[in-house]
C-alpha cells in the first residue's frame, strides 16, 4: 500500500499537480446541517474529477469536545499505530480515542483511521514559551515528518475534522458514514491528479489547526512560496500548493495577525503600477506588505476555499485563470467552482456571481452580512 | 539659535548651558545618542556637551559645519568618521577608527587613542596627547589639503602605513620611553612623518631624510598647536631632534607588472 | 635582451584594397599602423597589436583582417601556446602578468548547463504582449513581518526600511572613473535613469557633472576610502561597500600613477601622479563585527536613509561569509564570481581563484533561508551575466537581481581584448586620455545600453510568461523552474536542481 505522506512521489516530480472541483457552504447562522446538501452539490461536478481523491471538511462537527484538538490520523500499520500513540501519550493528555467510524463502500485500500481527542501537556506549552497551536503544529509536523508516511495526522483542528480519501466523493462520504454527522459549514473537494496515482494521504482538503485549504489549479511560483516559508519553520512534506496555501494563511492570519481581508493583498496582490497610483497611506500599506511577502506571492492559476472556525473564504488568482463562484442564499454564501452546483442545492439564490481576479470573498457566522471586498476596494 | 522645543525640554537629558547644549549621554545607545547629535545640530545648535559617554561610536559621523563637540568620557570607535568641518574635543580615551576618513575639521584627544586613527583621512586635524594604537594614519591622503596627525606619545606598528599624502608627526613626550614602532610607512607613497627621537625600524618603501628648514618650521607650528591645546612647553619639546620620513617612489607599485 | 615573444596577432591587409587613407593609424591607439613614404605603402608593427577590432571596423575599405598568430609549437596539451608565452614573458621582465576583463578560461560558465521551464497544460502560458508581467524589483531588506495597528482603520506599524526599486532586476556594475572616463560613467548614468535601475560609480569617487543622477547611483567605499567624504555618501542613492571582486579576490588594486592626472587626483583626493592604492582589506575591518561597524557608521553618517551593500567574491565559504553579512545590518549582498571583469588585475589571480557565480549564489540563497535571514538582505548576483536568460537563471538560483559590466561595455562598443589597463582602449572606453574618450559619445553610448536592457526587459517577461509566472518575485529562489544539463550529481545537489529530464 502507498505511503501516506512525502515519499508518496513515486516518480519524484518537484511536486504533485492536479486539477479539481471545489465546494463550500457555510450557515451564517451557525447552524448545523447534514451532508446531504454538500455531497449533492460536489457530486454533480463529476466531470471535474476522477475518482482518484476526495475529501470534507466539517466545521461544527464535534460540539461535546469543542475545546479539544481533535486529531484524524490514518496508519498503515500497526507498528505506526503505536508509535504515533506513545508520541501522542508524551506530548499530550489523549481524552478519548477510538476508530474512525466507516462502513464498506467503492473505496480500494483504505488505510487504518483512527480519532483521538486531545490536550496539550500544559507543562510543556508553559516550558517551550509557545502558544497551545504553536506546539499542536510543531507536534503533528513533527509526526508526520518522522513517520515517513506510515502515519499521517491529516485533521488537528478544535470542532472540526477531515474526512478523505482515494474514490469519488460519494464512496468518501459512504465510507466515512458522514450521515452521522452534522455541520454549519462544509468545504468538499473531489480530485483529479495530474502526476501521481490516487494515494490516500494527498487526497484533499489539506488541513492544519482548523485551517482548511482546497484548492484547484497550480501554482507556477510553488519553489518561491516553498522556500520563503521553510524560512519561517514550516516543513514542507507533502509537496503540494495546497500545503503551501495553508502555511500561508497560517503563517499570516495566526502568526503575523494580518487582517483576513489584506492576504489577498499579500497573495494576489495589486500590480505595482497600480499600488503607485494609491493615496500615500495605501500605498505604504500595499508596498510594505507586497515587500515583506513578496516570497508568498501566488502565481499561475488558481482558485481557492480556505475555512476555519466560523470562516469561509473563496480566492481566485489576481489572473483569473480558474473559476470560482460566490452565491448567496437565506443564511447560505456558497462557493463552488461551477454554479450549477450551488443551484443543485439552491436554485433560487439571493445573489450569485462569478468572483474576479484578486477578490476576496468571506463568509463569517454571526457577521452582519457577507463581506466582499475586490481590489478596488482598497484603491 | 532656536529655542528648545518642548519635545527637547521634554528630554531630561538635555541642559542649557552657557553657549552650548548639554547631553547626558548616560545609557544611550550609539543610535540615540546620533540621532539626537543630529537632532541638535538641525536646530541649530553650535555647541554640543556630551557627558557620561560610554563607548557610543561614530559621534559626529559625516557632520559638516562650524560645530564645537566637547565629549566627557570614553567614546567608542570611529569617533569623527567622514566628520566634515566640526571641532571635537575629547576628555578622555578614544577606541579604534578614530577620524577615520575625516574630511575636515578637528579632533584633540586628552588622553590615548585605539588603532587605525585617522584612517584615509583626507584633511583636517587630529592631535593625541598621550599615545595611539597600530596602523595611524594609514592611507592618509590628500589633494588640495593635507590632512595632519600629531601624536604627543609613541605609536604602534605600521604607522603611517600607504600613506599617499598628509603629515604626521610623533612626539614621543615620555622621555623614560623609546620609540618601539617598527615597520614605519610601509608602501608609503605620499606625504611624510616627521619623527621626535630616534626610531630605526622602517618600513618596504620609506626612506629617512634629514629635516630642512621648511620641515621645522611645519614641526615649529604643530607643536605649537599640540602645545596649546594641551598645556605643554614647546620650546623645550623642539630641542630635540626630529627625523624625517618619505617614500622611496610616488609609484611604488610601477614596475611589479607587465 | 632579445625578446623570444612572437607577436599574438598578425595584421594583415589587403594591399589592392587599401588606399592608403590612414584612418587605421588615426583609429589604432597602440601605434601599429605607420605609412612608409619612400615605398609608399602602409605596414604594420604586429607585435603592438592587441586584437581590439578598432581598425577592421573603421577601414572604409574593409582592407584588414586581425589573425591569431598560430606559432606552430609542437601541439601540447599542457604546455600550450599560451603558457609557453607567459614563462616566457615573465623571464623576459621579472614581474607579474596583467590582465584586464573577466577570466578567459573555459568550463566556468554554469549558466549554460541550467536550462529553463516551460509551461504545458497543467498551468498556462502568459503571452507577455497582452498580459501584465511584473518584473519591478526592491533591493533591501524586508522586515521579517507586517505590524499593524487594528483599531478601526488599519494602520501600519512596520517602518519601511529604505529600498532601491529597479523597473528591471539589472543594474550597472561598478566601473570607477579611472578605470573609465567619464563619457562612459555618464552614459551608465543616463541609461539607468531612463531604464529605472542603478549605476555604480566604483571607488574612484564621483565627477561633479555626476552628481544630478544621484537617485539612480551606488557609491562606493572601497580599502582606499577615494573620494569618500559626507557629500559623495549622501548623494547617492544606495552606498556598497566594497570587501572584494570576483576578478582578484583578497588582493588590492591599484591605478597606476601616470594614469593619476588632475582631475582623478582631485576626485580620489590624492596628490597627481602618485599610484592610487587600494589596500587588500579594508583597515578598519578586520573581521565581522567590524563590518558591522563600518556599516552602521555609514548609516549615522547618512542618517539611516539608504541601503548599504555589501559587495564579496565568491570564494569557498561564501555562504558563511554571506550569513555574516545580513546579520551586519548589511541591506543588500553583492557576490561577484570568479567570471567578474576589472580594469586592470594579475593575471593569475584573475583565472586562479575564486569560484563561479552559480555555485556561491546557490550556496548563499539556500544557507540564507535555512538560517531565516534570507528577508534581511537581497542577494544581487554579479559577474558573467550576458544575457536576459543568464538573469533568469540567477533570479531563479536565488538572486534578487544581478549586475553587469562587461556586458554594458560590449553594448558600448568594447570588444572584450582585455588591454584596459594600458589606458589606451581605442574604443574609448578603459582611458581617460581626453582625446581618445571623445571617441565614445555618451548621448549615443546611452542609446545602446538603454537598447539592450530594453530588450533584456521582453526577453524576460518572455521568459516568465512561458512558466506562467507574471509577477518576478515568484522566480526567486525557484528552482524548480530550472533543470542541469551534464552536471555531476555532486553539482546537482549544491545548485539544488534536479537533472534534465527528471
Ligand atoms: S586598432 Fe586594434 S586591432 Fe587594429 S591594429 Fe591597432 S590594436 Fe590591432
Ligand atoms: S574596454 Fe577597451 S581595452 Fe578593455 S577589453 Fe574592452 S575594448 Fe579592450
Amino acid at each position: 500500500m502507498r505511503p501516506l505522506s512525502q515519499v508518496n512521489n513515486p516518480y519524484k516530480d518537484d511536486k504533485n499537480i492536479d486539477a479539481c472541483a471545489l465546494f463550500g457552504m457555510i450557515n451564517i447562522e451557525g447552524t448545523r446541517f447534514p451532508f446531504k446538501d454538500p455531497l449533492k452539490a460536489i457530486s454533480n461536478m463529476r466531470e471535474r474529477g476522477n475518482g482518484l481523491g476526495a475529501g470534507f471538511a466539517v466545521y461544527g462537527i464535534y460540539p461535546d469536545h469543542k475545546e479539544l484538538y481533535a486529531f484524524h490520523v490514518m496508519y498503515l500499520n500497526r507498528q505506526a499505530k503505536r508509535r504515533v500513540e506513545k508520541s501522542l501519550e508524551e506530548e499530550f493528555r489523549v481524552v478519548l480515542s477510538e476508530e474512525l467510524p466507516t462502513k464498506e463502500a467503492k473505496v480500494s485500500n483504505p488505510p487504518l483511521t483512527w480519532r483521538y481527542f486531545v490536550e496539550p501537556n500544559t507543562s510543556k506549552v508553559n516550558e517551550e514559551k509557545i502558544t497551545e497551536d504553536d506546539y499542536v503544529m510543531k507536534n503533528v509536523m513533527r509526526i508526520n515528518v518522522s513517520e515517513r508516511g506510515k502515519a499521517l495526522i491529516f485533521s488537528s483542528g478544535k470542532n472540526m475534522g477531515v474526512f478523505k480519501g482515494v474514490g469519488y466523493p460519494e464512496d468518501i462520504a459512504e465510507y466515512f458514514c458522514l450521515e452521522e454527522y452534522e455541520g454549519y459549514m462544509w468545504i468538499c473537494h473531489s480530485r483529479y491528479p495530474t502526476n501521481t496515482p490516487g494515494w490516500w494521504g494527498g487526497a484533499h482538503p489539506f488541513s492544519l489547526l482548523d485551517w482548511t485549504v482546497a484548492h484547484n489549479g497550480e501554482l507556477s511560483s510553488y519553489g518561491a512560496n516553498r522556500r520563503f516559508l521553510e524560512a519561517y519553520g514550516y516543513k514542507c512534506t507533502m509537496q503540494t500548493d495546497t500545503e503551501v496555501l495553508t502555511y500561508a494563511f497560517d503563517l499570516l492570519v495566526r502568526k503575523h495577525k494580518i487582517p483576513l481581508e489584506l492576504v489577498p493583498k499579500i497573495l494576489t496582490p495589486p500590480f505595482w503600477d497600480e499600488i503607485d497610483q494609491m493615496q500615500q497611506k495605501q500605498k505604504q500599506l500595499l508596498t510594505a506588505l507586497r515587500q515583506t511577502y513578496s516570497g508568498l506571492l501566488m502565481n499561475g492559476p488558481f482558485s481557492l476555499i480556505v475555512a476555519r472556525q466560523g470562516q469561509m473564504i473563496g480566492l481566485p488568482d489576481r489572473m483569473k485563470l480558474r473559476p470560482l463562484t460566490a452565491g448567496m442564499g437565506g443564511s447560505f454564501l456558497y462557493l463552488s467552482s461551477e454554479e450549477a452546483a450551488i443551484r443543485v442545492v439552491q436554485p433560487t439564490l439571493d445573489k450569485v456571481w462569478n468572483l474576479t481576479g484578486g477578490e476576496i470573498v468571506v463568509g463569517m457566522v454571526k457577521a452582519p452580512a457577507f463581506v466582499r471586498l475586490q481590489l478596488a476596494t482598497m484603491r | 539659535m532656536e529655542t528648545p522645543t518642548e519635545t527637547l525640554k521634554e528630554l531630561s537629558r538635555l541642559k542649557i548651558e552657557e553657549g552650548a547644549i548639554g547631553v547626558n549621554a548616560l545609557e544611550m545607545r550609539s543610535y540615540e545618542l546620533n540621532a539626537l547629535i543630529r537632532d541638535l545640530v538641525k536646530k541649530g545648535f553650535k555647541g554640543l556637551n556630551l557627558y557620561n559617554v560610554y563607548g557610543q561610536r561614530y559621534i559626529g559621523a559625516g557632520l559638516s559645519g562650524d560645530i564645537t563637540f566637547k565629549v566627557y568620557g570614553t567614546p567608542g570607535n570611529d569617533l569623527g568618521i567622514f566628520m566634515n568641518g566640526p571641532n571635537m574635543y575629547v576628555y578622555g580615551n578614544v577606541g579604534d577608527g578614530c577620524g577615520n576618513t575625516m574630511n575636515d575639521g578637528l579632533i584633540a584627544v586628552y588622553g590615548h587613542a585605539g588603532d587605525i586613527v585617522g584612517y584615509s583621512m583626507r584633511g583636517g586635524k587630529i592631535f593625541i596627547r598621550d599615545d595611539v594604537g597600530y596602523r595611524a594614519g594609514i592611507h592618509m591622503k590628500g589633494y588640495r589639503t593635507a590632512p595632519t596627525l600629531v601624536i604627543g606619545g609613541c605609536a604602534g606598528d605600521f604607522i603611517g602605513e600607504y600613506m599617499a599624502g598628509g603629515i604626521i608627526l610623533l612626539l614621543g613626550l615620555d622621555e623614560s620611553r623609546r620609540h618601539e614602532t617598527r615597520f614605519i610607512g610601509t608602501g608609503m607613497h605620499g606625504g611624510v612623518i616627521y619623527v621626535r627621537g630616534k626610531i630605526t625600524h622602517l618600513g618596504k618603501g620609506a626612506k629617512m631624510m634629514d629635516i630642512d628648514e621648511n620641515d621645522l618650521r611645519v614641526i615649529c607650528e604643530l607643536v605649537k598647536q599640540f602645545c596649546d591645546l594641551f598645556n605643554f612647553n614647546s620650546s623645550k619639546i623642539i630641542k630635540q631632534e626630529f627625523t624625517k620620513i618619505v617614500p622611496v617612489s610616488h609609484r611604488p607599485y610601477g614596475r611589479l607588472y607587465t | 635582451m632579445k625578446t623570444y615573444l612572437p607577436p599574438e596577432y598578425i595584421v594583415k591587409r589587403d594591399v589592392k584594397l587599401c588606399n592608403k587613407c590612414k584612418v587605421c593609424i588615426q583609429q589604432c591607439t597602440y601605434g601599429v599602423h605607420y605609412y612608409d613614404e619612400k615605398e609608399d605603402c602602409m605596414l604594420s608593427r604586429d607585435e603592438n597589436c592587441v586584437n581590439c577590432q578598432r581598425c577592421v571596423f573603421f577601414c572604409p575599405k574593409h582592407a584588414i583582417i586581425i589573425r591569431k598568430n598560430l606559432v606552430s609549437y609542437r601541439k601540447n596539451h599542457h604546455w600550450t601556446s599560451e603558457v609557453i608565452t607567459a614563462v616566457k614573458k615573465q623571464a623576459e621582465t621579472g614581474r607579474a602578468i596583467l590582465t584586464g576583463m573577466g577570466c578567459d578560461k573555459p568550463n566556468l560558465t554554469y549558466w549554460d548547463k541550467l536550462l529553463l521551464n516551460a509551461s504545458q497544460v497543467t498551468n498556462p502560458s502568459i503571452d507577455p504582449l497582452r498580459e501584465p508581467i511584473e518584473i519591478r524589483t526592491y533591493l533591501g531588506k524586508k522586515s521579517k513581518q507586517v505590524e499593524l495597528a487594528l483599531t478601526g482603520e488599519v494602520v501600519l506599524k512596520t517602518e519601511l526600511t529604505p529600498q532601491l526599486c529597479l523597473e528591471i532586476p539589472v543594474m550597472f556594475a561598478a566601473i570607477s572613473y579611472g578605470a573609465v572616463n567619464l563619457n562612459v560613467q555618464e552614459a551608465l548614468a543616463r541609461a539607468a535613469v531612463e531604464c529605472g535601475t542603478y549605476f555604480n560609480c566604483g571607488e574612484g569617487g564621483l565627477h561633479p557633472n555626476l552628481y544630478r543622477y544621484g537617485d539612480h547611483l551606488i557609491v562606493q567605499v572601497a580599502s582606499g576610502r577615494f573620494g569618500v567624504h559626507p557629500e559623495y555618501l549622501n548623494i547617492g542613492a544606495a552606498i556598497e561597500i566594497k570587501i572584494g571582486q570576483g576578478a582578484k579576490p583578497g588582493i588590492g588594486g591599484h591605478l597606476p600613477g601616470e594614469k593619476v592626472g588632475k582631475e582623478i587626483a582631485e576626485m580620489r583626493m590624492i596628490p597627481v601622479g602618485t599610484d592610487a592604492l587600494s589596500p587588500a582589506p579594508h583597515h578598519d575591518i578586520y573581521s565581522i563585527e567590524d563590518l558591522k561597524q563600518l556599516v552602521y557608521a555609514l548609516k549615522e553618517a547618512t542618517g539611516y536613509a539608504k541601503p548599504v551593500a555589501v559587495k564579496i567574491a565568491a570564494v569557498h565559504n561564501t555562504a558563511a561569509i554571506a550569513s555574516g553579512i545580513a546579520r551586519s545590518g548589511a541591506d543588500i549582498i553583492v557576490i561577484d564570481g570568479v567570471l567578474g571583469a576589472t580594469g586592470a588585475a594579475p593575471k593569475v589571480i584573475r583565472d586562479n581563484v575564486g569560484i563561479p557565480i552559480e555555485f556561491a549564489l546557490a550556496s548563499v540563497d539556500e544557507r540564507l533561508r535555512n538560517e531565516g535571514i534570507r528577508n534581511e538582505v537581497s542577494i544581487v548576483a554579479s559577474g558573467s551575466i550576458r544575457s536576459s536568460a543568464d538573469v533568469v537563471k540567477a533570479i531563479a538560483l536565488g538572486a534578487d537581481a544581478v549586475y553587469i559590466g562587461t556586458a554594458a561595455l560590449v553594448a558600448m562598443g568594447c570588444t572584450v581584448c582585455q588591454r584596459c589597463y594600458t589606458g589606451k582602449c581605442p574604443w574609448g572606453i578603459a582611458t581617460t586620455d581626453p582625446e581618445i574618450s571623445k571617441r565614445l559619445n555618451p548621448e549615443e553610448a546611452s542609446r545602446r545600453l538603454i537598447n539592450l536592457l530594453n530588450a533584456w526587459g521582453i526577453e524576460i517577461k518572455e521568459m516568465l510568461g512561458g512558466m506562467g509566472i507574471n509577477s518576478i518575485e515568484s522566480l526567486r529562489g525557484n528552482r524548480e523552474q530550472l533543470r542541469g544539463i551534464g552536471l555531476s550529481e555532486s553539482e546537482l545537489r549544491i545548485l539544488n536542481i534536479k537533472p534534465a529530464g527528471r
